[in-house]
């Protein structure tokens, strides 16, 4: 590894302050202040320097996208790369882990979030995480419809609830708590859902809103760098953006005064006003202006025009895609603790419901305050993550905006997006895609260029301000960064892959006492199908344990 | 400790080892596996000659980088790691990539791909099912403890016992499984796809539909099955060879699998193939993710490209379409039809398995390996895809599978040239 | 007379599959087992041997009685070198159809051959 100097950019690192030509260098893979003998030199002059992209929630490694190429062939037979020097990788939306880490890599992202992991799967999920080259990640395992967590939180045991938090991040090497429809999915197994957050789920009799509280009242005593992280509950189904904000609202009686208390994920597939699909309009104003207010973030959830594959923990609700769409679709309970369920879409121009979806992802990432949205599609729900260049641009970009907005259905009556004006900045962006994230995680190492932050940097050939009315200059230096440096190696020159590097695994180590939750545990574990002693991840390959 | 059992696709993991494998929970197949000893192949050989790893493995690499269309099968008899090296290997010498599912359960994979599997883990049978359904396949000598661990006698927390389940068993014949059971259903073979649609139109309330007798069973016996079906508060359906193998093969998976869409628009039903080795879910998965495709890929172009039909070992073996094979941990000399077999001993033949079998016979090179689940550990997948780790509990001087591919692989990328990318 | 035919797993035959040189593996597989009412029509008994013939191949085999009951017209052979002697490879899925294959089933007095000789005779 060699030491650089990265000289005469523009740099852009709004957490430090920094908007203006500075020279950037990098020694041990992090940044360091000055050196006097750089090995080498990169000349980024006319180009903007920032940090290397994280994206907080894209569903790329474990049981579920791995059932989805299993089940979707067709969207596997797009070659990427060819078995030259490195692997070859293919797919179309879903794509081979080797392709995931070089198409990250190829948009200068070098962090990547796998949101929801069933920690009975862990294993998998980990040894898919393993198989992604080049970008660090970590792993969400799944609490919101877990037995434990319906016991402790009926019984208010809050301490016990966090031992068992902390217990389950150490097996699982977990980095947060991820909450997916609470009590909705333990509904399914019987064949229910939930509607509201004070709906119970069958067995317990526990309701989201105890849950959820439950959840952050023990998140916040164990001090995780990460909030919860909540997929809301009637996600998809118009007239939802009530119980949206009603979950925000429920963050209310916590504080924290260095991030979020709730951060709601892929928010415009809750953002939905209306009765029925006939009349379903945006409520994204209202979810932005009740985000505004509170101590919570968002990522978009942006919807991309194509084809995508539904894929979550909410099976009771993929399981009406399925009865919507007609066409294919899997399911997985997971016993004890969640569940998940997989149906391939097409969102199409001309389909008013789409372009709406489409519509509304981009008002969340106009109205929101830019200091707590985050670009996302979901992947692979709302569309390929690949597309990150595309909604940055287009927030960027009124033109491009209206541009595209010819291409699709009448959404006038349902969106105020044709009004919006507001255009992003380039700084904006690198806010919504590094520092957001960086803060959103609790991760100070990362998504700045200040000393002793991770090497981890990218050069775009763009101004700092470039003009909005010349978005393909924008969208095309988005998609091919002239280069990529992970950990201060170079990966990515001009847009291609010239090294396999591998990364990072982070998860979150706190102190638990098992004795506390002994009862439970040998209780629960009658029922599990594998022993209480093998249950978790032995190890992955290159760990960092945050404690 | 306790140790997990690498034979079948239940890959139970409450064998008591203190010192030694304590019997009592085994059943007869890992009773054989865990604590019987047999004849292994006792050092690396080219051309029946003893030679060393080092050797065995040159010349290994020379036959696959001098094939035009090598073919690396099995993989369902040991761990994710080394599956992982051999998918690489596969894409590094440009060759095919299969597994024993395209001798087993390869229908059941081309059904999910047409409809999707609407399925869940085995602690959904033990904790909730209250019907259980066995449709061509026989626990009882193919995954003996699946009924007592998993199924039928086991205790969950909304089931308590056997008492409080209803199994069914659906056959050509009587099988053990049957004995098992309350209810069985013997069905004229070749009849599986008529008796499900026959099942789904009556459930769908088109029983005029049905004619009086469908594979066997009158219209009273497929309205009574339906009714017991519909009575389930949650069900699960497995299946097995009697469906994959019988005329229909796919199409038959799909039936069972529309079947369960069907009975889930009234309550709750999850459908399960009984995976037979203990580690073929995870040859799939690896594969998966590595390449796009679970079985049956073919790197010559370099990128994987997936055909069923053209690339599964039978029928490339059939085509006399590949001219090198690399077998690990498989026999596909006594399990592919006689006439595939043939072609085998013309070609060179490459062999990583701990024990003696028929392949042998026709191998140039042996190369002998630590056996998966005792001498070596690893990862591997339950028939449901839930990870188990494999226990080391015995020390051993053979390499294990891990470390001959890691062997081969890296002398395959020196001379072709290339980046470590494993 | 017509038989048809399915190949399947067994207990014996798994336990064996190990250690397919041995004698355990050959009795647990170079048999077929049959309904005893279909025995009686061909004169068989327990042991004596049967020339399983399908379009595809021939083979000669022990003969046991079924236990549980294999229903009339349909022979039993459990999973391996000698049941794979008489199937076909064709297959529009790529997966064999390793059951409900027409067969004829005859007495005979031709000796069973060993896992040897059915190898070799297989190999070529």
């Amino acid at each position: 590894m060699v030491s650089l100097e990265v000289r005469n950019g523009f740099v852009i690192d709004p957490m430090n302050g920094v908007f203006e030509v500075k020279d950037v260098f990098v020694k041990n893979g992090r940044i360091v202040e000055s050196l006097d003998k750089p090995e080498m030199v990169v000349n980024a002059k006319g180009k903007v320097v920032v940090a290397g992209g994280i994206d907080v929630h894209a569903h790329v490694a474990g049981g579920k996208i791995n059932m989805g190429r299993k089940m979707r062939p067709e969207e596997m037979r797009y070659p990427r790369f060819k078995s030259d020097n490195l692997r070859s990788g293919v797919g179309r939306v879903l794509l081979t882990s080797p392709a995931i880490g070089y198409e990250y890599a190829r948009m200068g992202y070098t962090t990547v979030v796998e949101p929801a992991m069933p920690a009975l799967y862990s294993i998998h999920t980990h040894e898919e995480l393993d198989s992604i080259p080049i970008v660090d990640k970590m792993a969400l395992p799944l609490f919101g419809n877990w037995h434990f967590v319906f016991k402790f939180v009926k019984n208010d045991e809050i301490e016990k609830l966090s031992n068992f938090i902390a217990w389950v991040l150490a097996k699982t090497k977990g980095f947060g708590v991820k909450v997916v429809n609470p009590c909705g999915v333990e509904a399914w197994m019987f064949h229910g859902n939930v509607y509201s957050l004070n709906d119970t789920d069958p067995l317990f009799g526990v309701s989201p809103k105890e849950v959820i509280t439950g959840l952050i009242s023990a998140i916040e005593r164990l001090k995780l760098p990460h909030s919860l992280h909540i997929h809301c509950n009637l996600l998809g189904i118009p007239g939802n953006y009530e119980v949206t904000l009603e979950t925000i609202k429920l963050t209310r009686r916590f504080e924290n005064s260095e991030r979020q208390v709730m951060h709601v994920t892929h928010v415009q597939f809750n953002s939905y006003a209306g009765e029925s699909w006939k009349d379903m309009s945006s409520g994204a104003e209202f979810v932005a202006k009740e985000v505004n207010r509170n101590n919570v973030t968002v990522d978009m959830g942006q919807v991309i025009l194509g084809h995508a594959t539904t894929m979550t923990a909410d099976s009771p609700f993929q399981y009406e895609l399925f009865k919507i769409f007609k066409t294919k679709w899997s399911n997985l309970d997971v016993e004890l603790e969640t569940g998940s369920g997989i149906v391939p879409v097409y969102y199409s121009p001309k389909v008013r419901v789409h372009s709406l979806m489409w519509a509304i992802g981009l008002e969340i990432g106009l109205l929101v305050d830019v200091d707590k949205v985050v670009i996302s599609t979901d992947y692979p729900n709302g569309g390929p993550f690949y597309s990150y260049p595309y909604i940055a641009t287009l927030l960027m970009s009124e033109k491009f905006r209206e541009e595209e907005m010819k291409k699709i259905a009448n959404v006038e009556r349902y969106s105020i997006l044709p009004s919006l004006s507001e255009e992003r900045t380039l700084e904006d962006v690198v806010k919504m895609t590094r520092v957001n994230p960086a803060r959103i995680l609790g991760l100070n190492d990362r998504g700045h260029l200040g000393e002793n932050a991770k090497a981890d940097l990218v050069i775009y050939d763009l101004p700092p301000e470039p003009n909005p009315r010349d978005y393909e200059s924008i969208l095309k230096a988005l998609s091919n960064p002239s280069l990529v440096l992970k950990d201060g190696e170079i990966v990515v020159k001009e847009g291609r892959v010239v090294k396999h590097t591998w990364g990072e695994t982070i998860w979150v180590k706190r102190d638990y006492d098992e004795e506390l939750i002994g009862d439970e545990l040998e209780d629960f574990f009658n029922y599990y199908t594998v022993q209480r002693e093998n249950y978790g991840v032995p190890h992955v390959r290159r760990e960092v344990v945050l404690c | 400790m306790k140790v997990s059992c690498p034979f079948c696709g239940n890959v139970c993991d409450d064998i008591n080892f203190d010192g030694e494998v304590e019997r009592e929970k085994l059943c007869p197949l890992g009773e054989s596996k865990l604590t019987r000893e047999k004849r292994r192949i006792p050092y690396p050989m080219v051309e029946g000659e003893r030679v060393s790893y080092d050797e065995a493995i040159e010349r290994a690499v020379e036959i696959l980088l001098n094939a035009k269309r090598p073919l690396l099968y099995g993989w369902a008899s040991t761990v994710n790691e080394a599956i992982r090296l051999g998918v690489i290997l596969a894409e590094k010498v440009g060759g095919v990539y299969d597994t024993t599912s395209s001798v087993c359960h390869g229908p059941s994979i081309l059904a999910t791909i047409e409809e999707g599997l609407p399925g869940g883990t085995l602690g959904q049978a033990k904790n909730r099912a209250d019907v259980v359904v066995f449709w061509g396949c026989n626990p009882a000598e193919a995954h003996p403890r699946h009924p007592t661990r998993y199924s039928v006698m086991v205790k969950g927390f909304l089931v308590e016992g056997r008492r409080l389940r209803k199994t069914v068993v659906v056959d050509i014949r009587k099988t053990a499984t049957a004995l098992l059971s309350s209810k069985f259903y013997m069905i004229k073979p070749n009849s599986d796809f008529a008796i499900l649609t026959a099942l789904r139109s009556i459930i769908n309330g088109n029983d005029n539909a049905v004619p009086n007798e469908v594979g066997g069973l009158s219209k009273s016996q497929l309205r009574e099955f339906a009714e017991l079906l519909l009575s389930a508060r949650y069900g699960v359906i497995f299946f097995g060879m009697g469906a994959t193998h019988t005329r229909g093969q796919d199409r038959n998976v799909e039936a069972l699998i529309k079947l369960v869409q069907t009975l889930n628009r009234h309550t709750r039903y999850i459908l399960q193939p009984m995976r037979g080795h203990f580690n073929v879910t995870g040859a799939d998965a690896v594969a998966c993710w590595e390449a796009g495709y679970g079985y049956a890929i073919d790197f010559s172009r370099g990128y994987p490209r997936f055909n069923p039909t053209e690339f599964s070992a039978v029928q490339l073996l059939r085509r006399r379409d590949c001219d090198a094979m690399l077998v690990v941990g498989s026999d596909p000399v006594a399990h592919f039809p006689f006439d595939v077999v043939r072609h085998m001993a013309k070609i060179p033949v490459i062999q990583i398995d701990p024990h003696y079998n028929l392949t042998t016979k026709v191998a140039n090179v042996v190369i002998p390996s630590a056996i998966s689940g005792i001498e070596a550990e690893g990862t591997v997948y339950r028939m449901d895809g839930v990870p188990v780790r494999l226990k080391k509990f015995r020390e051993s001087e053979f390499w294990s599978d891990y470390e001959i591919l890691k062997a081969m692989l890296e002398r395959v990328v020196e001379r072709k040239g290339g980046d470590v990318v494993w | 007379m017509e038989f048809t035919l399915v190949t399947a797993r067994t207990m014996e035959q798994g336990m064996f599959v190990e250690d397919k040189l041995s004698e355990d593996y050959f009795k647990a597989t170079a048999c077929c087992e049959m309904n005893p009412e279909d025995m009686n029509a061909l004169g068989l008994k327990d042991g004596d041997r049967v020339r399983v013939t399908t379009q595809y191949g021939s083979v000669v085999l022990y003969v046991k009685r079924s236990v549980l009951d294999v229903p009339r017209g349909v022979v039993m052979i459990p999973l391996g070198i000698y049941a794979n002697r008489i199937l076909p490879s064709e297959s529009g899925t790529g997966t064999p159809i390793y059951k409900n294959v027409r067969c004829r089933v005859e007495k005979t007095d031709e000796e069973v051959l060993s896992i040897e000789e059915i190898v070799r005779e297989v190999v070529g």
